[in-house]
């Protein structure tokens, strides 16, 4: 046999073909792992919470007085929806931690060797990733009461609908990160050198308008920007919101001169959520 | 320990690549691997029958594990050909992948989950039919005697502990052959030898093929046949016995009150006999036997008696020239208790 022969790639025989029912029951395991290992570490529980509790009242609060209310309407009401956008991104992002972790204590390769794709590997630990963060900022939903802010039911699902793309997305991105990081040192660092610019040009802090060009540059490239707006408007929606505090704290975003709808914004989330998903899969599992 | 291989020795007919079920577990033609200019295996050819234990021996950096990783399709050979369990590592790796058990040298385990919950979620990625996966789990707990540790986290595992949940997860999915690449390095000699006792187990209760790889002598005399492998090549193979055979008989050591004048006696008798500092060494083909003849022929009062087996350690330093042991630090029972041990 000649070494040409054996470059080959490799092709499965047809009974050797991974049935899907298969692969989603890998998905749900893998999946299943990562919300075990989520709720062993009640330190990851708790510490996903204070940071967003912190800004919504210590930054709600501060820039509160600066901003000063608009017809009732007030800077923490606006800060809301912003804040639990936070709490779903960090959230997801940390949570492919597990990727770096997984490679360091070996267990990377007890995956990488078994009989199934990797896109069952990556879409069940970027589903479990998401799955805690939009559970978390849905935890985060409960304090709206506390500062003014109205929600019905279903306002409650379509924010959830929308939590879950965004987590999926930014879980994506951190899986797709995280498989070329070699040490867990390396991804905190890195995570936080990510986490902080997409969350201040995401809109989630402060309204987009009124930037400098380059930096609105950088909020369109910004897949969360078009997540953090409509779950805003659908918040505000709810809102007995005046025309003035309508315009000062505006929740919409323009792409070449056109403002896009909630369907639009959606949709281009959903586009960066699948591009990421493809960025992760690629890069999972790279050869040490 | 010829019983053991009767379990399946027939051959296919067909071609190998079609027919899982038949003909030898593992079956490797001159396997290459080249890293750049380093060639790390050097076109090694063996056969493993089904049901047996088959050791790779060699010292560090020797490319038992290179080897390992072509036949679990983790690394793409250079040239020649293996196929396990009758499926072409390089064309169907896939199909290779759902047949064998792995045990890395490093551990795999998660530990932030319990020994129940590891063995649940390798049964998921091996497609073990949900209705079998309870049972199997209890199986393979029970085979390594961690029953009553399967709802503990493998962090509150000892390194012995977790190695041996390792190979119970690596017969999890009643694989064709189970890879072992140095199952017990890194653990005490008493932990060496509960994770034999469940090696050998495993292939008494489950008729497994195993093939492991160890730097330790006294690890391959448990093996049906052992492949010496040195620098990328095999010098050696054959059962632990054939191997010592082949590098001489056995010596017996006689201490006696007057050494010159019985040397001169068992010489007479037609014994070949060197001289050392303190004791007569006497070839002999098989030398417990031999030893009511020797006092007798000796003549003279024999104060001690000693038999002498060859070890593998003779034979790796008869093929390579050196002793393994000079390579490495772990822990290596004395010569002459390894010796004992050989001929159980």
């Amino acid at each position: 046999m000649s070494a040409t022969t054996l470059q080959l790639p490799g092709r499965p025989l047809a009974d050797e073909r991974v049935s899907l029912a298969e692969e989603l029951r890998t998905v749900g395991m893998v999946w299943e792992r990562e919300a075990i290992r989520f709720f062993r570490t009640r330190a990851r529980v708790l510490s996903s919470f204070i940071q967003p509790v912190l800004f919504l009242f210590v930054l709600g609060y501060g820039m509160g007085g600066l901003v000063g209310s608009t017809a009732g309407f007030d800077f923490k009401k606006f800060l809301f929806p912003g804040i639990v956008a936070m709490t779903v991104m960090s959230t997801a992002l940390s949570s492919a931690i597990s990727i770096v972790w997984d490679r360091e204590f070996g267990f990377l390769r007890e995956m990488l060797v078994a009989p199934v794709s990797r896109t069952s590997l990556v879409s069940g630990k970027t589903l479990g990733g998401a799955s805690i963060a939009t559970v978390q900022g849905t935890i985060m939903l409960a304090l709206a009461p506390a500062i003014g802010v109205r929600l019905s039911w279903l306002v409650v699902l379509k924010v959830i609908g929308l939590e879950l793309l965004m987590a999926v997305t930014m879980t994506a991105f951190g899986v797709f990160v995280a498989s070329h990081i070699r040490r867990m040192e390396g991804f905190s660092v890195v995570m936080q050198l990510l986490l902080f610019p997409m969350l201040f040009l995401s809109g989630a802090l402060f309204p987009l308008s009124g930037l400098p060009s380059w930096l609105t540059v950088l909020t369109r490239i910004n897949p969360l920007t078009y997540a953090v707006a409509p779950l805003r408007s659908i918040v505000f929606a709810a809102q007995h919101m005046p025309p003035a505090a309508a315009t000062k704290f505006s929740s919409t975003v323009t792409l070449f001169g056109t403002t896009l709808s909630n369907a639009a914004c959606v949709g281009i989330a959903c586009g960066f959520a699948v591009v990421f998903l493809g960025l992760a899969v690629a890069g999972f599992g790279r050869p040490d | 320990m010829a019983s053991i291989k009767t379990a399946s020795r027939e051959r296919a007919a067909g071609s190998p690549c079609s027919t899982a079920g038949a003909g030898p577990a593992v079956e490797v033609t001159s396997l290459h691997k080249k890293y750049g200019a380093l060639e790390a295996v050097k076109g090694v050819s063996f056969s493993i029958e089904r049901g047996e234990v088959f050791a790779f021996l060699g010292p560090n950096g020797a490319g038992k594990t290179t080897t390992v990783g072509m036949l679990c399709t983790l690394t793409r050979p250079s040239g020649g050909h293996a196929s396990v369990a009758g499926f072409d590592v390089a064309r169907q790796p896939e199909a290779v992948r759902r047949r064998i058990g792995l045990v890395f040298q490093e551990q795999t385990l998660d530990d932030r989950l319990t020994a129940e919950q590891n063995l649940r979620f390798h049964a998921v990625l091996y497609h073990v039919p949900r209705a079998q996966v309870k049972a199997r789990i209890d199986r393979v707990l029970r085979l390594v005697a961690l029953e009553d540790r399967r709802h503990d986290l493998v962090s509150t595992f000892s390194g012995g502990m977790a190695r041996r949940l390792e190979i119970a997860r690596g017969m999890l999915h009643t694989p064709v052959v189970l890879f072992l690449d140095e199952p017990t390095v890194g653990l005490d000699p008493q932990t060496r030898t509960l994770v034999w006792d469940d090696v050998l187990r495993l292939r008494r209760e489950e008729q497994m093929t195993i093939f492991l790889t160890t730097h330790y002598m006294d690890e391959a005399e448990y093996a049906d046949r052992v492949a010496i492998i040195d620098h990328g090549q095999i010098v050696a193979t054959g059962t632990p016995d054939e191997l010592k055979r082949r590098v001489g008989a056995d010596t017996v050591e006689l201490v006696t009150a007057d050494d010159a004048a019985a040397a001169a006696r068992l010489e007479g008798a037609g014994f070949r006999v060197r001289r050392g500092e303190e004791e007569l060494v006497i070839a002999a083909e098989d030398g417990e036997a031999a030893v009511p003849r020797l006092i007798d022929a000796a003549g003279v009062r024999v104060r001690s008696v000693d038999v002498h087996h060859p070890t593998l350690d003779d034979v790796f330093l008869h093929y390579t020239g050196r002793q393994i042991r000079d390579e490495h630090a772990g822990p290596a029972l004395p010569p002459r208790a390894r010796a004992r041990t050989a001929r159980r």
